[in-house]
């Protein structure tokens, strides 16, 4: 089976022809980089995304944040609703943990408050 | 009298302020008329920013706050609050703030980093009621990113920029339903990662060659009627269709803010909307440097960053006397399929990048540069140019030793 994706991983944006046996990769062509290849594997198996979103913070404004690292794209509305009924605590810097273990990521603050 | 003062304290001033640093000047003023520095990446919560320059992917908070940190430890004076209201082409400087009240200041070279706004819905002529519940995509983004308020649950998006596919996956995300992104054009203005990522991860339609042609609602917006339109971009009868909706974002593209560059007597070029400038982002006026958004309207940051670097440096240059380079005065034209070229105008002699956009999409094309006696100066294939990206070239001082002007076109195989 011949997929086709774009690859997300930077603003290029290439175009890539995956080859699927036995839903394994054997072959990714149209990347630039070798970060290509591993999104392609990522996307046919088991695709993954960051989050960014916001957070509010005990006082009643929102600071934004996201996941450290992507988790899977099946999960994206899950961790949606756990963003939003988290609240953070003042102060906060940039990188703090505001909510641990989200699906294999950390939620961190973006932004100082 | 301040040696060098930097208007609006987005990613453009402040990475201008710390190169014009870095290169001796220490007099440096930022004056910027948020409560805090980092321009419009403040609301620009989502990832992708960064990668250029620092080889990691930042959202837009983050990118900033790495500047302000610099600008912070270099201890380059900021003053927020402070709206700029005018400026003399002798750089005599007109601001007020709460502070100060209203107050003027002399300086020795000027930067513009003011960056760009959104076109407004004043802009477009779509007929109907101007119910609430319209709203640029930026002005979405700031009531969602930074005030923690959603505008509306039943979306359409009208055109495809990067910041209405950004706020289709956001809103999305917040519990919204974003019905369809229409596009005018028979292709998107976003990035090809955003079309993927923001709209078919949400299976979001996008609807190309397509309008809003009316606008339902008295108080609050209630639906528009969409159409498709033909090759002249006018609506074809019978391909009407209703969406009922709460919340129309529009995402139309940006303009350089350019108000003060007016009042400086700064030319400006009529498809960029920003000032014509040469290689050191030097505006008409010598002394008064322009870089960022406020220029020519840049996809990625990164750039942003790299174009305020030469206008920051430049700035110290002409503040100290430094700049010996040999003069020359090198008009750069362009062909209509390459609509614009930043710098405008060549004045050294030096290797230096060109920058610029083409009008449509083209497939197999060959970017070539004469001089006035018709010489190929320069020449380069390309797979595949859009409007949506910005390209760039390397042109070395031999190639344009002899011309009074350079010619850039575009060759489509
Ligand atoms: C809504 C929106 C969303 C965007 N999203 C993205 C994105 O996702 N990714 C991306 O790479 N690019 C994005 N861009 C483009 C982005 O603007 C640039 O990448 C970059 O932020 C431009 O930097 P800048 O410093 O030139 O302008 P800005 O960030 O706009 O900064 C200009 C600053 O000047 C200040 N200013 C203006 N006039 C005055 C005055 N008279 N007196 C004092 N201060 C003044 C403003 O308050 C502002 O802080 C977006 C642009 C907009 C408008
Ligand atoms: S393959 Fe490499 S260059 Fe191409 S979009 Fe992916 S990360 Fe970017």
């Amino acid at each position: 089976m011949t997929r086709e994706l774009t690859c997300i991983i930077c603003p290029r944006g290439c175009g890539l022809k995956v080859e699927i046996e036995d839903g394994k990769v054997v072959s990714v062509t149209g990347n630039s980089c070798p970060r290509g290849v591993k999104y392609a594997e990522d996307e046919c198996c088991n695709p993954m995304r960051t989050i960014t979103s916001t957070v509010r913070c005990e006082d009643g404004r929102v600071i934004s944040v996201k996941t450290d690292r992507p988790i899977p794209k099946a999960k994206m509305f899950e961790c949606m609703k756990m963003i939003n009924s988290a609240t953070a605590h003042l102060p906060i810097h940039i990188g703090d943990v505001i909510i641990e273990d989200v699906f294999g990521s950390n939620v961190v603050a973006t932004e100082n408050a | 009298m301040t040696e060098l003062v930097i208007i609006g304290g987005g990613p453009a001033g402040m990475s201008a302020a710390v190169a014009a640093y870095e290169n001796g000047i220490r007099d440096i003023l930022i004056l910027e008329r948020d409560k805090a520095l980092g321009g419009i990446l403040q609301q620009c919560i989502h990832n992708g920013f960064g990668l250029h320059k620092f080889g990691e992917e930042l959202t837009g908070p983050e990118y900033a706050w790495k500047y302000e940190q610099k600008v912070q430890e270099l201890g380059i004076p900021v003053k927020l609050g402070t709206m700029v209201l005018d400026i003399t082409e002798d750089k005599v400087i007109t601001a007020t703030n709460e502070e100060d009240g209203i107050f003027q200041i002399q300086a020795k070279a000027v930067i513009l980093a003011m960056g760009c706004r959104e076109r407004s819905k004043g802009a477009l002529n779509i007929p109907g009621t101007r119910p609430a519940g319209i709203y640029s995509a930026g002005t979405a983004q700031k009531y969602v990113n930074r005030m923690g308020y959603m505008p509306g649950k039943e979306v359409v998006i009208l055109g495809s920029g990067d910041i209405g596919l950004i706020m289709a996956r956001r809103m999305t995300l917040e519990g919204a339903k974003v019905h369809a992104v229409c596009e005018l054009m028979p292709y998107s203005g976003g990035l090809v990662r955003n079309i993927e990522q923001c709209l078919n991860d949400f299976n979001i339609p996008l609807k190309l060659s397509h309008t809003v042609v009316k606008i339902h609602g008295r108080e609050r917006l209630e639906g528009v009627t969409i159409a498709k339109v033909d090759e002249r971009r006018k609506p074809i009868a019978g391909t009407e269709e209703y969406i009922p909706c709460d919340t129309l974002l529009l995402s139309v593209g940006l303009i350089p803010e350019n108000e003060l560059s007016k009042s400086a007597g700064v030319s400006l070029d009529r498809i960029t909307s920003g000032a014509v400038v040469d290689q050191n982002r030097q505006t008409s006026v010598e002394g008064i440097f322009a870089c960022g958004n406020v220029l020519h309207v840049h996809d990625l940051v990164d750039y942003v960053s790299e174009e305020s670097e030469i206008a920051g440096k430049s700035a110290a240059e002409y503040i100290l006397g430094q700049n010996q380079a040999e003069k020359v005065h090198i008009p750069v034209k362009t062909d209509g399929k390459i609509r614009y070229t930043v710098p405008q105008v060549i004045t050294e002699k030096k290797d230096i990048s060109v920058f610029f956009r083409v009008a449509d999409i083209y497939h197999n094309v060959t970017i070539n540069v004469y001089d006035d006696k018709q010489e190929k100066v320069f020449s380069r294939k390309k797979l595949k140019v859009a409007p949506g990206e910005m390209e760039s070239i390397v042109l070395k001082s031999a190639a344009f030793e002899n011309a009074a002007e350079l010619h850039f076109e575009l060759e489509v195989n």
